[in-house]
């Protein structure tokens, strides 16, 4: 029972991870560019629901708050890449990451302006809420994440792999150049992917405040997502959920199992072995340059 | 005589694909040897197996009577062995006579905590480098591009520095990748004559890459043409030429073309 | 304009390209060497941290700048640099003249140590590695708690140098003199890695590594070598640090101070030892000028104004973000091309440093 319920805590965080980290790996298939501020789009995700729908802000209901924010963060994405992200055409990709890095501690700074630097809860009909499955008790909030996430994957899989725009992003992706000699918009395109990274961080963020309190500060979660990403195979839809549930479980269980210093180590302990032995992840896309 | 390289019944597979197969031949010291086909014929991959980029499936590469297989990358221009690249691989970030100096590398002779005290003995060292590297520059006539940055130069003069680069190592063999591709009809010139040059003057053995039969059959002593991983025919340009196999791989099985004579 | 007239390879070899220049640098010494007296003991602790900036930057600007790896994970060796010099001195009795450039050393084998793994990783993975390094470290040193104290941190003894006791509270003019011809020397060494086939090698594994190799560069014994001078140098800056700080634990040396040393160097301009300084003269007077800006507004507009957390980590990601969008190269590469406009005038071209687009090209193959 005891083991029961730190596996589906486990694959609840896991989940939190692997939709920040699904974030990370659309932007990454269609654009090579790394989003390092992807944390920060599920804080601010969480906070722009937050502000939509806690009494002491616009009090709006839940039902209508959580999809206008998940829409409001999809503008941001979109906006994002128009203004800022779109200048970097051309130039090489470590830019960006560092470019999203210091976005990050500048979104970070924003949003301890506007809703605080204190932890509070976001009023989510999901909290608090149990389950009952023959017996076993679950949260409602932990079975919403872990159906939702898994929902989105599928989702985000078919799009990339069997619709138009999909496949034209993952073009863009490969030869861009040649993209645009087959009349693929690029540049549109781009802006629509960052946009749906911005919406599924939404998404990952108001699930998230649902399991407890928020504050600006948890955009660092992005790093344990990004490790997550990396150790499922940076560049698979699926990979990253996988890297996400195997993070979230690994770590309940070290601090179970072993001390509760170690929960954090293990992880990126995880992380630095898949880089040493199997860089491209589990569910790897292979590298090669020819010459 | 031992040749100065020989390949013998090289096998490279790709997954399905056999890029290479069962290929031998030699290249005599001081000859200029030309690798010719269509595109696809394997004739870059055989260059990325001398260079150790890749390893055969089966076969054997000599260098000097001894077999190279189990040299690491690096260890090539240190045999004497130099390439060039057909998509041009010099350093972007760094001024022509920087790259030029790179291929001293295989000359290096001081070590690290020398290099970073900056001894005499280090001083004296790169005055060294730059005499050889100079020499380079002058016969390739790059002096104007000294201190340019690869970045801003023209393709044309790219393709020069990344001669003079190979020629900077000071080889025994030199493996040049499709030297004239995108060149003018003055430059591809120009590289005749400098090939004809490098074996004469220099007394390097030259392996070339090339699709321009004019420029293979004014420099070239030998041929090899290959087509989709096999051999051909090997011989005179004028007997690769006129080879009927080699021509139905080119043109296709009926008549010869006003193109190959 | 001025046009030099070369008679001899030394010219290109030697530090100076002329005599004016050597001229302009000796007097840039002299200031440095004066400025215990031209400025205030505030000023002057200020101008020591910047020195200690500069060093780590420099440290990161070998391996990032010139041989193009790319390292999210720097502080920690900083923190192997610092708590291995305490912890000599400490444990070992060792004078500071000595666990010194060890503390150094150690840090340098534990670059070469991840060097050894990362080989095979390229940009995004490496920079990841790194990343996962820094964070490890941090939670080692609080896991080693008997040895480093853990979370409590560990205090750092005035320094002592044949007896004289340098203290950066008692005395300051010393403190700074010491970490100044730090300095200098670490200068000096990066320019003449960057004059020998070791700098030489270095770019070459920046640019190709595939002609690197043909050229006969051992391209992972390059890696392995930049990362341990990188760390060596990072580590140096590290021990510097614990001494100006008196006091230090895990949390000095974690992530945001890795990621900080980063777009420190990127400010300032990739790819130059001016860069490291530069970089390092934001990073130290970035929280003066926000307290002075906000002295000024509170005095303008008569209202008084609250610490915020993290406007400085906020201001200085806004003026990153600035840079990469605006000027890439960073405020050297700026620099330069003022320099150049006034040098060329009225000949300047304006698109004389325009970058070479490169448009986007996966490596990744399904």
């Amino acid at each position: 029972m005891d083991v029961l319920q730190l596996v589906v805590s486990g694959l609840a965080n896991g989940c939190v991870y692997g939709l920040i980290a699904l974030g990370f790996v659309l932007i990454y298939k269609a654009t090579e560019a790394v989003n390092f501020a992807q944390g920060d789009f599920m804080m601010l995700g969480a906070f722009v629901c937050l502000g939509l729908t806690n009494a002491q802000f616009l009090g709006l209901p839940f039902w209508l708050a959580a999809p206008l924010a998940i829409l409001i963060m999809g503008a941001f994405g979109y906006g994002l890449e128009v203004v800022v992200i779109r200048r970097m055409f051309g130039q090489p990709q470590v830019a960006v990451v560092i470019l999203t890095i210091a976005l990050g501690f500048v979104l970070r700074f924003v949003a301890g302006l506007i809703w605080g630097n204190q932890p509070v809860s976001l009023e989510s009909p999901i909290a608090g809420r149990d389950v009952r499955f023959g017996g076993v008790v679950l949260g409602l909030d932990e079975v919403m994440v872990i159906s939702v996430t898994v929902l989105l994957t599928v989702l985000l899989y078919f799009y990339f792999n069997r619709t138009r725009l999909g496949v034209a992003m993952q073009a863009a992706s490969q030869n861009q150049l040649a993209a645009y000699y087959m009349g693929i918009p690029v540049k549109r395109l781009n802006s629509l992917v960052w946009a749906l990274s911005g919406m599924v961080a939404a998404v990952a963020g108001i699930l998230f405040a649902s399991k407890g309190s928020i504050e600006p500060s948890i955009g660092l979660l992005g790093i344990k997502a990004f490790a997550a990403a990396v150790i499922g195979g940076f560049g698979s839809l699926p990979g990253a959920l996988l890297g996400g549930i195997i993070i979230g479980l690994i770590e309940p269980f070290s601090a179970r199992y072993i001390a509760a210093g170690y929960s954090q180590v293990m992880a990126y302990l995880l992380l630095f072995l898949i880089l040493v032995f199997r860089p491209h992840g589990i569910l790897a896309q292979i590298h090669s340059k020819k010459v | 005589m031992t040749a100065l390289l020989e390949l013998e019944e090289v096998t490279l597979r790709f997954g399905g694909v056999t890029a290479v197969d069962k290929v031998s031949f030699s290249v005599e010291e001081g000859e200029v040897f030309a690798l010719v086909g269509p595109n696809g014929a394997g004739k870059s991959t055989l260059f990325n197996l001398v260079s150790r980029f890749y390893d055969p499936a089966e076969g054997d590469i000599r260098f000097r009577g001894e077999s190279i297989l189990k040299r690491a990358p690096h260890e090539i221009a240190r045999l004497g062995i130099a390439r060039t690249f057909q998509n041009i691989e010099l350093f972007e970030q760094a001024t022509v006579l920087q790259n030029l100096l790179v291929g001293r590398q295989r000359h290096r002779r001081g070590n690290l905590v020398s290099e970073m005290l900056f001894t005499p003995f280090v001083r004296a060292e790169e005055r060294r480098h730059r005499e050889a590297v100079e020499k380079v520059i002058d016969f390739l006539d790059l002096q104007a591009h000294r201190e340019q940055y690869i970045a801003g130069l023209p393709y044309g003069v790219r393709k020069v520095v990344e001669l003079g680069r190979a020629l900077a190592i000071e080889p025994t063999l030199l493996l040049l990748d499709e030297p004239a591709s995108g060149l003018s009809v003055e430059e591809t010139q120009d590289v005749a004559f400098w090939i004809e040059d490098i074996k004469t003057q220099m007394g390097i053995t030259v392996l070339m890459v090339e699709h321009d039969m004019h420029l293979v059959a004014s420099v070239c002593d030998r041929v090899l043409a290959l087509a989709d991983g096999k051999m051909l025919a090997l011989g005179t340009p004028r007997e690769v030429q006129g080879h009927p196999r080699v021509i139905e791989a080119y043109i296709g099985a009926h008549g010869r073309s006003k193109v190959m004579a | 304009m001025r046009t030099v007239f070369k008679t001899s390879y030394d010219a290109d070899i030697n530090l100076f390209r002329h005599r004016a220049q050597a001229g302009w640098y000796a007097l840039l010494a002299l200031l440095a060497g004066l400025l215990p007296w031209l400025v205030n003991v505030f000023w002057l602790g200020e101008a020591t941290n910047m020195l200690i900036w500069a060093i780590a930057g420099m440290g990161l600007m070998v391996l990032v700048g010139q041989t193009g790896q790319a390292s999210l994970g720097h502080a920690a060796f900083l923190a192997v640099g610092c708590y291995a010099n305490v912890l000599y001195q400490q444990k070992l009795g060792l004078p500071f003249i000595l666990s010194f450039p060890l503390g150094g050393l150690t840090a340098a084998l534990a670059g070469v140590l991840v060097a050894i793994p990362t080989a095979r990783l390229h940009g995004l993975y490496l920079a990841i590695a790194t990343l996962a390094i820094s964070i490890l470290v941090d939670d080692l040193i609080v896991l080693s708690a008997p040895l480093t104290n853990g979370v409590q941190g560990l205090y750092a003894p005035p320094i002592s140098i044949f007896g004289l006791t340098i203290d950066r509270y008692g005395n300051p003019y010393l403190f700074y003199w010491v970490v100044l011809v730090v300095a200098v020397l670490v200068v000096l060494l990066y320019r003449n890695i960057l004059r020998t086939p070791l700098g030489r090698a270095f770019a070459a594994v920046r640019d190709s590594e595939v002609s690197a190799k043909a050229m006969g560069v051992n391209v992972a014994k390059a890696k392995a070598v930049s990362f341990g001078i990188s760390a060596g140098i990072t580590g140096l800056a590290g021990a510097l640090m614990g001494h100006f700080a008196g006091i230090f634990n895990n949390e000095t040396f974690n992530l945001l101070i890795s990621i900080q040393l980063l777009l420190m160097i990127v400010i300032g301009g990739l790819g130059s030892i001016h860069g490291a300084f530069f970089g390092a003269i934001v990073v130290a007077i970035l929280p003066q000028a926000i307290a002075l800006a906000r002295d000024a507004v509170t005095g303008a507009l008569g209202v008084s104004s609250i610490a915020i957390p993290g406007l400085e980590t906020a201001i200085f990601g806004a003026i990153l973000i600035v840079f990469i969008l605006f000027e890439p190269a960073g405020i050297y590469g700026r620099w330069v091309k003022i320099r150049t406009y006034f040098e060329l005038f009225p000949f300047y071209r304006r698109d004389m440093f325009r970058r070479q687009r490169s448009y986007l090209r996966t490596e990744r193959m399904r």
